[in-house]
């Protein structure tokens, strides 16, 4: 009850009522079967929303740094754009292709649009608003968002064209030597907070982000993340998977209709994955910034709700990545291979070691400064 | 040793030219934008005075142009858009003299060359910048240039009679009636009677 006062725009309040409605007028059994289709169709619809948001988002702020309006005809400054393509692209005609391996061919979608669901249900978006809490958290989420690659390298392999083959084969070298680092970056913070599981990782970062709380290690791990996470989602600079000039489109050139559209969605709500995660192990996550002492100023935060402080920060982390996008070229592959073994994988290993020393001869923020910073 | 060396100041370097990328497109962000929204900023839209869309020729307020009906511009034209219809007309004195019947110019053949207006010996052909130049019906384009009764403006005999002082400034005359021309041309009632034949 006490919530409902001091966090009135909290989403919680609403699934909270909803539970204790549903649990007065039926058996635990059906309340809990009704809310797992709700959370179900939650996810699902925030996916399509979030989706369809980051699309207009990345049009207008593409056509920002290109000196352009972008989109401004439908609607009031476009924003049904993103709707309008999204109708287009389901009524579109899904077009067989004769000489495909047909299975994996209609298969291959799905597995990148399954990964990424996979990895969005982990994220906490907000005070209770999360689909799993995993004790692992991170790990799971590593372990499902690289599941997407199965379903770029089964459709370039499935197309039967040279350009998907080379398109998928890029992506797969790609993403195999990122997945590295950016795992590397998250273990780093996981030895400083010293678990794994997303809301007890937030909870610490109560009064210091980790990626202050680490000094030096963390902020190295933050950029190393961020790269990989760009090549990861093959966008950015480390778009040469899909590069047109030379692949057409690579792995997905041969699809049409909706099963180009899964592709496209997996892409940009990979890219809000990415920015989620990063925000969350990073970043602090849903919590509002707060200073221990000041209670006053902490309850002021918490009025603006968990979720709008996620959505914020997520957001923040998104335009950092349009920003990198559209400010530096593509690389060449041995160059992209270059930066990833030579660079950011020995810069890792050792900013591991240097994080361990940290923690253990206590040199972390929150350690230096408990009055200030710690729990 | 000096290969480490190098491989720590090629991260710094690299480090340092990402950020002044960075740098320059965060300017560029809040850069004026480029884009025209073209049938929204009708009114304010500014095209540059030497676009060449429309052949006009410039009628002052009797109704009178400075055409001769010499046939330059109709010579000139590398592809024969323009075509100067003259009549012979008797002056006061009872002299034929040769005047301008119809001055007939093709939208759809000209190359906007400017040859004709370079080579008119009296300026009385201009190229404006109203560029909505589009219809639906190809005769719609052949346009004739001199309006309906409009004949040759008289030069003037009064500063060739008078003193021979005022003579510097007569040369003047021509050249700021052909000022005062396009913006006559250019008149609200001039393109709306055009939106009409569309």
């Amino acid at each position: 009850m006490l919530l409902t006062y001091s966090q009135p725009l909290e989403l919680t309040n609403v699934s909270k009522a909803l539970d204790t409605f549903l649990k007065t007028y039926m058996a635990d059994f059906w309340a809990y079967l009704i809310e797992f289709v709700i959370v179900g169709v939650a996810i699902i619809a925030t996916y399509a929303i979030i989706a369809l948001a980051l699309i207009y988002i990345e049009r207008k702020i593409t056509a920002f740094f290109q000196a352009r309006l972008g989109p401004n005809r439908l609607g009031k400054y476009g924003w049904i754009q993103s709707l309008a393509d999204m109708v287009k692209i389901l009524i579109k005609e899904i077009i067989h292709i004769n000489n495909v391996d047909k299975f994996l061919f209609y298969t291959a979608p799905f597995f990148v649009i399954v990964a990424s669901f996979l990895a969005f249900g982990a994220i906490p978006f907000g005070q209770g608003l999360q689909a799993v809490d995993f004790n692992i958290g991170v790990f799971y989420v590593t372990a499902v968002s690289s599941l997407g690659i199965i379903g770029i390298l089964l459709a370039g392999w499935s197309s039967n064209n040279k350009y998907s083959m080379i398109g998928a084969m890029r992506s797969g070298a790609q993403f195999v030597s990122y997945e590295l680092s950016g795992a590397f970056a998250l273990m780093t913070i996981v030895v400083m907070s010293g678990t794994m599981q997303f809301s007890e990782m937030v909870e610490g970062q109560r009064y210091v982000w980790n990626i202050f709380n680490g000094h030096i290690s963390s902020i190295i791990a933050f950029v190393i993340y961020m790269i990989c996470g760009h090549a990861e989602t093959n966008r950015g600079p480390f778009d040469l998977p899909e590069a047109e000039s030379e692949l057409t489109a690579g792995y997905h050139t041969e699809y049409s209709g909706l099963q180009f559209g899964f592709f496209y969605l997996a892409e940009y709500l990979n890219m809000f994955i990415i920015a989620a995660i990063a925000t969350t192990v990073f970043l602090g996550g849903w919590m509002p910034v707060q200073i221990k002492g000041l209670d006053g100023f902490n309850q002021i935060m918490w009025y603006i709700p968990s979720w709008a402080w996620f959505v914020g920060k997520t957001g923040v982390l998104i335009f950092m990545s349009l920003w990198v996008r559209w400010s530096f070229p593509r690389l060449r592959i041995d160059h992209l291979l270059n930066l990833e073994w030579k660079y950011l994988l020995p810069i890792n290993l050792v900013n591991i070691l240097v994080m361990v020393i940290i923690v253990l001869a206590g040199l972390s923020l929150s350690d230096l400064f408990p009055k200030l910073f710690g729990i | 040793m000096s290969s480490f060396l190098k491989y720590i100041s090629g991260i710094y370097t690299a480090l340092k030219s990402l950020l002044i990328g960075l740098t320059v497109t965060w300017k560029e962000l809040w850069t004026k934008k480029v884009t025209m929204q073209y049938p929204e900023n009708r009114e304010t839209l500014v095209i540059s005075d030497r676009w060449r869309a429309e052949l006009i020729m410039p009628h002052d307020d009797n109704n009178e142009h400075a055409c001769t009906a010499c046939g330059i511009c109709m010579m000139n034209c590398p592809n024969g858009t323009i075509n100067v219809i003259s009549k012979m007309v008797e002056t006061e004195e009872g002299k034929q003299k040769k005047a301008l019947d119809k001055h007939i110019w093709d939208y759809g053949m000209c190359t906007y060359c400017n040859l004709c207006v370079i080579t008119c010996p009296s300026d009385a052909i201009i190229f404006s910048n109203d560029f909505e130049g589009a219809v639906y019906n190809r005769e719609k384009l052949v346009h004739q240039l001199n309006k309906e009764g409009s004949k040759l403006r008289e030069k003037k005999k009064e500063p060739v009679a008078a003193t021979p002082k005022p003579q510097p400034t007569a040369p003047k005359e021509p050249v700021t009636q052909k000022d005062e021309a396009p913006k006559a041309s250019n008149d609200a009632t001039d393109k709306a009677e055009n939106k009409t034949d569309l």
